[in-house]
């Protein structure tokens, strides 16, 4: 396939999750508008910070008035699994040239990681991988600006359009990600033991109890897992991470 | 709060996770403990997002049937489990949520 053609092919296979996408980038631009965020922050954060979930938290830690570290240091930790994303990605940028790996990080999120991994599960071989990448990458940007500045001039006009419950969009995107991941009794153990500590500790001050959650779900997880690969006698790391292993040898 | 510290801050914290291990590819790789747990986040940090969203309605839990978005999340999830399919998720999660404010 040609680059153009690898191109069309990334942007048509994200489609349902630019459409999962939309009401989610209103919401964002609208809430944000309304919590007090300046019209041009607004955009500029889906511009230059370009961060689905994390833009949607710190919009609404802003409302709640927590500090501004507070703000960040959320910001890193809901960012933190896009590092893992990146990390997975390790075997197939090796070979690029550096401004093509900072495009590409600029453009991770969790819809083109899932499509890109899609593509790389079921076509190995596939050359040219950053153009199909770039037109995922760029159809899920343009359109989240495009939402983004739809939601700003939606939330001047319908004042209480975040009252519409519209958040209901992200909720059921993301479990549509969650669910199906939930494959071994760790990954369970990891979700369920969020969900319960995240009930625990909602009325905690500036959201810190979600930085607490992270850290027991993860090791909830990790444990279980360690624990589960020694019963069934393989070593920890290699038991779960095939793809590394081909990474050695694609060089 | 200056707007643009807070801008340039998210966008430095969202920007270098995500640069990081590819600028590193090639030379570099994570420890299996770090790799391990990394794992992990997705999971851990968007089934608490999920919950909390769902769950805390109007400042209080709210485990009810008159939460719509507990009811959304319910055929979401179930629809989720059935078609492993993201697109269908989504519709049933928003038809669900429809029909809820509907009947409630």
């Amino acid at each position: 396939m040609n680059p153009a053609r690898l191109f069309l092919t990334g942007a048509r296979d994200t489609l349902p999750l630019i459409l999962a996408a939309i009401p989610f980038g209103i919401v964002y631009g609208a809430l944000a508008t309304s919590n007090g965020l300046s019209q041009w922050a607004t955009l500029a954060i889906s511009l230059f910070v370009y961060a689905g979930s994390a833009q949607f938290i710190a919009v609404t830690l802003l409302a709640s008035a927590a500090a501004l570290p507070v703000i960040l240091l959320t910001v890193f930790v809901v960012n933190l699994r896009h590092m893992l994303y990146a990390a997975s990605l390790m075997p197939w940028v090796s070979a690029l040239p550096q401004r093509i790996r900072v495009l590409m990080a600029f453009w991770l999120t969790d819809e083109t990681y899932a499509v890109v991994t899609n593509r790389i599960a079921r076509d190995p071989q596939l050359r040219g991988l950053p153009w199909y990448y770039c037109g995922s990458g760029l159809a899920m940007y343009g359109n989240w600006i495009l939402c983004t500045w739809l939601g700003i001039a939606l939330g001047q006009r319908m004042p209480n359009i975040t009252g519409w419950g519209l958040d209901v969009a992200m909720v059921v995107a993301f479990i549509g990600i969650v669910v199906p991941a939930l494959q071994s009794r760790a990954q369970w153990a990891c979700a369920l033991s969020a969900s319960v500590c995240s009930l625990l500790t909602w009325d905690w001050p500036h959201q810190s109890g979600l930085l607490l959650t992270a850290l027991v779900a993860i090791t909830v997880g990790v444990v279980l897992e360690r624990r589960d690969n020694r019963a069934s006698k393989m070593p920890a790391y290699t038991a779960e991470t095939p793809t590394a292993a081909q990474g050695d040898g694609s060089k | 709060m200056n707007e643009w510290i807070l801008i340039a801050g998210m966008a430095a914290l969202t920007f270098g996770p995500r640069y990081l291990p590819l600028a590193l590819a090639g030379r570099v790789r994570i420890p299996p403990l770090i790799e391990q747990a990394l794992r992990f986040v997705p999971i851990a940090v968007l089934s608490a997002i999920i919950t909390q969203t769902t769950l805390i309605r109007g400042g209080s839990l709210d485990f009810g049937l008159g939460n719509a978005h507990l009811l959304a999340a319910v055929a979401a999830c179930i629809v989720a489990w059935l078609s492993r399919g993201l697109f269908l998720t989504v519709a049933a999660g928003m038809l669900a949520y429809g029909l809820a404010l509907w009947l409630i």
